[in-house]
């Protein structure tokens, strides 16, 4: 039997009868993906500009991106907002997510709703609002504000993560610990961060990533000396476009993709457990 | 018995006047119940009854809004779970799944300071005595259900708790080893002499296990007493209904207080002047009389026709109409030299129940 008329798996039409399904699916795959892997061939470029497909191929640009003090300081600046969020965004995460589900009071839709309009509300309102908000308090361009505000865009993320992780975790665990003679706190530690230690790890991931991402409020609140990698990315593209866009690009594609499979990696490591 | 923690001394429970709410709703209505010291008692009602938060306020996982609670001579009601001393046994046994069988067993010990070479002694010890011996070095996911039981047991015991609760820890297992587990556990009680509290739903579990019976309903505890007293002598129709078989037949009253069943005089209410009445009849109780039998100083006879029949293994259950509205059920054994039915379906048949066995409670039938 060839493949055409064999079927999928022993109780489904054969892949003949499926073949629309294939091409469909690819054609959808390739909307999403190809806008994103067109930058790969052009940051090889020669040319002085953006060019699909290039016509001479080089390093330069890559080059031009290691050896400028300024894209070498927002890349730090990314990094460093990123990682700061990370630290927020997790652990307030970790204890909202605990209290909500634990909790029986009354309250408990309500404030799991307010805390996840971050991800609900246009991100440019958000913006805007924070950089009024901060220029009353003198926090605009500055790695805190930055840091504050992305927070808030994470830890909606950070939340449902983490409650997904606790729901297949069974709390009469830490019951038992606490009858064994371990306080609430203790027990928490011991018991039950170990086993939702995956949940976790995939919160401060996807915590450091919405920021590392995110351009919208960078825009706004940051600036000078503390602007990120994705507004110097804005600015260049409007400014002047060459290809060091292209390759910064590259590389932001490579180690947000490696996250992301680092985080799916977790979590079907995570649910084997 | 050189596993058995030394210093163990079992601690009274003494429960006054606990209530919790939630909402309207009274989950414990001003309950009072004594546990003796090294005895082992068994709350027994249905689901939403109350016994389980009644379990969770002895081992302080919920506040009651009063009441008070003693262990001992010591009031525990504002005491944190951690600091009770008490061992617990869930129903999901919540062995931790990131730890191997002697650091689940070991944790109580390791919180309480104890290490090394003592601990490694008294996790074996308590292994041994559920007859796990040699397991430590498992996973949890490579035990059965059984052993995860027990697993779940040693943990709750080896740092040598003065009360142990459990919360219808057997009920995940299936029906044979929930039997063997339930003989088990009463020699486990008996060696280590800990008051234990046990939760269930499931009556012949209670009549099994249990030195003393509390049965909860509706946040209140409508009985308590041995396994024997609750079968033979239910305090009302809720506690007749719930443990056995059971059919009520409504009684009358004459003004001497005689109580009858269509004119059978049955018993005697005495100076209790409530006028309505029950009888109780457990289908095992029942026999099948001679066509001629009739009521006398031994047995009640009641005469019917026979509906239906049913082979059940171990014993035969027959259904029989005393008048159009009432169907009695008796059960009978199946060996050879027990009474047959009597005939087939639609026969006239007589059945006879021994003074003795008559069980009368005060109120009507309604539950």
């Amino acid at each position: 039997m060839n493949w055409w008329s064999r079927p999928a798996a022993d109780t489904q039409i054969t892949h003949g009868r499926r073949l629309w399904l294939y091409v469909l699916s690819a054609i959808i795959m390739l909307l999403l993906v190809a806008p994103t892997l067109i930058v790969v061939p052009m940051s090889f470029s020669d040319s002085q500009y953006l060019e699909f497909p290039p016509s001479t191929w080089s390093l330069r640009w890559y080059e031009e991106y290691l050896g400028s003090s300024k894209w070498m300081r927002a890349t730090a600046t990314s990094f460093q907002v990123g990682f700061l969020t990370m630290l927020v965004a997790t652990p307030l995460g970790i204890m909202a997510a605990y209290a909500l589900f634990v909790s029986r009071h009354r309250a408990t839709r309500a404030i799991f709703l307010l805390l996840i309009t971050p991800m609900i509300v246009p991100v440019i309102l958000i913006a805007i609002g924070t950089f009024y908000a901060y220029g009353r308090v003198g926090m605009n361009n500055t790695i805190a504000g930055l840091v504050l505000a992305h927070s808030a865009l994470a830890l909606p993320i950070a939340i449902i993560v983490i409650t997904a992780g606790l729901r297949s975790y069974d709390l009469s665990q830490e019951q038992v610990a606490r009858s064994l003679g371990a306080t609430r706190t203790r027990a928490f530690f011991l018991i039950t961060l170990p086993q939702i230690r995956f949940s976790v790890i995939t919160a401060a991931l996807l915590s450091f990533l919405t920021s590392f991402d995110e351009v919208i409020i960078a825009i706004f609140v940051s600036g000078g000396a503390n602007a990120t990698l994705t507004k110097h990315m804005f600015a260049a593209l409007r400014d002047y476009i060459d290809p060091t866009i292209a390759a910064i690009s590259t590389i932001m594609v490579i180690l947000s993709s490696a996250l992301l499979l680092l985080t799916q990696f977790l979590g079907s490591k995570g649910k084997r457990n | 018995m050189t596993d058995v923690p030394q210093g163990t001394t079992a601690l009274p429970i003494r429960i006054r006047d606990l209530t919790k709410r939630y909402g309207s709703v009274y989950a414990l209505n001003s309950v009072d119940l004594d546990v003796h010291s090294g005895e082992f008692l068994t709350l027994l009602g249905p689901s939403g009854s109350g016994k389980t938060t009644l379990l969770m306020a002895i081992a302080g996982f919920n506040r009651p809004d009063s009441g008070s609670i003693r262990f001992g001579q010591d009031e525990v009601i504002l005491t944190p779970p951690h600091k009770r001393e008490v061992g617990m046994v869930f129903q999901s046994y919540a062995l931790f799944p990131h730890m191997n069988v002697a650091e689940n067993i070991g944790f109580p010990l390791k919180l309480r300071g104890i290490s090394g070479a003592e601990r490694a002694m008294r996790v074996e010890g308590a292994l041994e005595t559920v007859q796990l011996s040699g397991f430590g070095a498992r996973n949890i996911d490579q035990l059965s259900g059984g052993q995860r039981q027990r697993v779940a047991l040693a943990r709750a015991f080896v740092f040598g708790p003065r009360i142990l609760l459990m919360d219808e820890p057997l009920s995940a297992l299936d029906k044979k080893l929930r039997e063997r587990m339930q003989i088990e556990l009463k020699h486990l009680h008996r060696k280590l002499g800990v008051t234990t509290v046990y939760v269930t739903h499931d009556q012949r579990e209670a009549l099994t296990m249990s030195d003393r019976i509390a049965v909860i309903n509706d946040g209140e505890l409508v009985q308590l007493d041995a396994p024997e007293a609750i079968y033979n002598c239910p305090a009302n129709a809720f506690v007749a209904d719930f443990i056995g078989e059971s059919t009520m037949l409504p009684l009358t009253r004459d003004d001497a207080g005689a109580l009858s069943f269509r004119g059978q005089k049955v018993g005697d209410a005495g100076t209790d002047q409530a006028k309505d009445w029950t009888l109780v009849v457990r289908p095992e109780r029942l026999f099948f009389a001679g066509a001629g039998a009739e009521t006398d100083d031994q047995a009640i006879v009641l005469k019917g026709v026979l509906r239906e029949s049913v082979f059940q293994g171990e014993s035969e259950m027959a259904l029989v109409a005393i008048d159009d509205a009432t169907e009695v059920a008796v059960r009978f054994g199946t060996s050879g030299r027990a009474s047959p039915a009597g005939g087939s379906t639609g026969d006239q048949v007589s059945i006879g129940l021994d003074r003795s066995d008559v069980i009368i409670i005060p109120g009507g039938q309604a539950v």
